[in-house]
C-alpha cells in the first residue's frame, strides 16, 4: 500500500519535472531566438566541414615538436596552478570547515573567498586580469590559480567535515596541540579525498588552460588561435587532436592513481 | 583523599535547559565508579566537564588539586594528558593502523613539531606494544582500524588511553555499539587494567545490570541531578525507578535492554 503510494508519487515527480525541463527549453529557445529544428538541420552540414577540412595531413606533422613544447607548457602550468593553488587551499578549508576551524569570523572569511573565486568563471578571471598583467602567461596562470583556489577550498571544506572526525574530539582530550590534531588525525583521514580533487582540479585547469592561452597568447591555446586565424586548418586539426590525446592520458593517470589510494 | 571534587557543578548549553544541576561528589584513587541514568540525563556532559572537554558554568570541578575551570590553555592540555577517555564509536583515525592511533595517546607529552615528526621514544613504542599485548590485538598491530572489529576498535581506544599513563579513564558508554560478547569483553578488561595499574575509572553506562556487576559505587544521574550515590549493592528496585522516571518491572527492562 505504503509502496504504490510512494511509486504514483515518483510517477508523478518524474512527469512534472519533464515538463518543467520541455518548457524551460522551450523559453529559452525563444527568447534567444535559437531555433532547434535549425539547429538540428545545419547538424550534418557542420559534420561534413569538419570532416573535409579538419584532418591531419603529413605537412602539418613538420609543426608537431613545436605544437608538442606549447602543449607541455599549458600542462606544466596547469599543474603548477593546482599544486601552489591546493597549498593555498589546505590552509582556506582548514580554517573554513566546522571540524577543524578555529574562529568563526576566519572560517566566513575562507569560504568568501573560496565563493568569490569559485562563482566567476575562469575565463573571466583571465579577461580582469588581462588588465593588470597583460598578455602574458602570469595572467594565465593567475587566473587558473584563483579558480583554482576556489574549487579546491570548497571541495577540502567538503571532505574534512564529511569525514566528521570524531578522532578530533579524542586527540583533544589526550591533551594534543591543534596542528598535531590536524596533521595526524585530520589529513591522514582526508587525504585521499583531497588527492582525488587535485588530480580532477588537473584535469578541468587542462582544458581551461586552452581556452585561457587563446585570450592570454600563451601556451597550446596561442598556437591554436594562431593557425585559426591564419585558416590553417589541418594544423588546426593536429593541436585539437593533441589536447584531446592529452587529456586522455592524464585522466588515464588520474583514474589508476585514484585506484591505488583509495 | 579524593582524585576528583565535583561541588555544586551547573551547566547550560543555552539559556532554555539547564543540563545539570547542583552536582556535587567526589571520587577517591582506584575507585571503579558507573554513572547510570536515561539517554538525555546529562552523563556524558558530566563526563566532558570533568576534562573541560565542555565548559564548566557554575561550581567548581577539582582534578588532583587542581581547578579545572581556572586553567589556562597550557595547563589543561598538562592536566589532560593524566586523564584518559574511551567513546562509545571508538573515535578512531580509520585510516590509520592500530599503532599509530595508540602513540596519539602521547602526543599531549610532546611539542607541536615533536608530534608532527613523529618523535615517538622507543620505550614508548614498546610501551604500546606491551599494551597491544595485553588487549590481545598485538596481532593486528599493523592493520588499518576500519578492518577491525568494533570490539577490537574499542580496545585500540583503551591501548590509546592507557599509554597516557592516566591517573583517571573517563569512559562515555564504552559498551554501547557492541554486542553482548564483545561488552563482556571490554569490561572485564577496564576492570582488570585499572585494577592492576590502580587506575581511577569512571564509566557513563546505561545497563543497569553491568553497573552492578563491575563497579564499586553508582551514582544515578537523572534530568541532570543526582537521585542515587552508593555502593553497587545498595541500589534497589526503587532508586532504578526514580533514575529511569519508571513504575514496573517491564518497563524497567525495556530501558535497560
Ligand atoms: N553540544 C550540545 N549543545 C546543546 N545541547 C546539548 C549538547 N550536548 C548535549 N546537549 C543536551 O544536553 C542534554 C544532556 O545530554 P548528554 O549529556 O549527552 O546526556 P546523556 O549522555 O546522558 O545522554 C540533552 O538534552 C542534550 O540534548
Ligand atoms: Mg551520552
Amino acid at each position: 500500500m505504503n509502496e504504490k503510494v510512494m511509486r504514483n508519487h515518483r510517477k508523478r515527480q518524474t512527469i512534472i519535472f519533464s515538463i518543467i525541463i520541455i518548457v524551460l527549453t522551450y523559453l529559452s529557445s525563444d527568447i534567444t531566438n535559437f531555433n532547434i529544428i535549425h539547429g538540428i538541420a545545419t547538424l550534418p552540414e557542420a559534420v561534413k566541414w569538419i570532416f573535409s577540412n579538419l584532418f591531419i595531413n603529413g605537412e602539418t606533422l613538420e609543426r608537431l615538436p613545436k605544437i608538442l613544447e606549447k602543449l607541455a607548457e599549458t600542462i606544466l602550468m596547469s599543474i603548477a596552478a593546482t599544486t601552489t593553488a591546493t597549498v593555498v587551499s589546505i590552509f582556506l578549508g582548514i580554517m573554513g570547515s566546522k571540524t577543524t576551524g578555529t574562529s568563526t569570523a576566519l572560517g566566513m572569511f575562507a569560504r568568501f573567498v573560496a565563493s568569490i573565486a569559485r562563482n566567476i568563471p575562469v575565463v573571466a578571471w583571465a579577461l580582469i586580469l588581462l588588465l593588470s598583467f597583460g598578455q602574458n602567461s602570469v595572467t594565465g596562470y593567475l587566473a587558473l590559480f584563483v579558480g583554482s583556489v576556489g574549487f579546491l577550498t570548497r571541495a577540502f571544506i567538503e571532505s574534512i567535515d564529511e569525514a566528521s572526525l570524531s578522532a578530533v574530539e579524542a586527540l583533544r582530550a589526550t591533551g594534543a596541540t591543534y596542528f598535531q590534531i590536524v596533521y595526524k588525525a585530520v589529513i591522514p583521514q582526508c587525504l585521499p579525498q583531497m588527492i582525488s580533487w587535485i588530480l580532477f582540479m588537473i584535469e578541468t585547469n587542462i582544458r581551461s588552460a586552452t581556452l585561457v592561452g587563446i585570450l592570454t597568447g600563451t601556451g597550446i591555446g596561442y598556437s591554436f588561435d594562431l593557425y585559426y586565424k591564419t585558416l590553417n586548418y589541418n594544423a588546426v586539426a593536429l593541436v585539437t587532436f593533441s589536447i584531446v590525446l592529452s587529456v586522455i592520458v592524464i585522466e588515464l593517470i588520474s583514474n589508476h592513481i585514484r585506484k591505488v589510494i583509495l | 583523599m579524593s582524585l576528583v571534587k565535583v561541588e555544586k557543578l551547573g551547566k547550560s548549553y543555552n539559556s532554555q535547559t539547564k543540563v545539570l544541576k547542583d552536582i556535587s561528589f567526589e571520587v577517591g584513587s582506584g575507585e571503579f565508579v558507573s554513572i547510570i541514568g536515561p539517554s538525555g540525563a546529562g552523563k556524558s556532559t558530566l563526563l566532558r566537564c570533568i576534562n573541560r572537554m565542555v565548559e564548566i558554568d557554575e561550581g567548581k570541578v577539582i582534578f588532583d588539586d587542581l581547578d579545572v575551570g581556572s586553567l589556562n590553555k597550557k595547563e589543561l592540555r598538562k592536566m589532560r594528558t593524566n586523564i584518559g577517555m574511551i567513546f562509545q564509536h571508538y573515535n578512531l583515525v580509520p585510516r590509520l593502523s592500530v599503532i599509530e592511533n595508540v602513540l596519539h595517546g602521547r602526543l599531549g607529552y610532546k611539542t607541536t613539531l615533536q608530534g608532527v615528526f613523529n618523535k615517538f621514544t622507543e620505550a614508548e613504542k614498546e610501551h604500546a606494544f606491551f599494551l597491544l599485548k595485553k588487549l590481545g590485538i598485538e596481532d593486528h598491530a599493523y592493520k588499518r582500524c576500519d578492518q577491525l572489529s568494533g570490539g577490537q576498535q574499542q580496545r585500540v581506544g583503551i591501548a590509546r588511553s592507557l599509554i597516557q599513563e592516566p591517573k583517571i579513564v573517563l569512559c562515555d558508554e564504552p559498551i554501547a555499539s557492541l554486542d553482548p560478547n564483545a561488552s563482556k569483553v571490554i569490561m572485564d578488561y577496564l576492570k582488570s587494567i585499572t585494577m592492576e595499574l590502580n587506575i581511577t575509572c569512571i564509566v557513563n553506562l546505561h545497563q543497569v545490570e553491568i553497573a552492578r556487576n563491575y563497579s564499586d559505587r553508582i551514582i544515578g544521574l537523572s534530568k541532570g541531578g543526582i537521585v542515587f550515590d552508593g555502593p553497587s549493592y545498595r541500589l534497589a528496585t526503587d532508586n532504578t525507578d526514580e533514575i529511569y522516571g519508571t513504575k514496573t518491572v517491564e518497563t524497567r527492562k525495556l530501558v535497560t535492554v
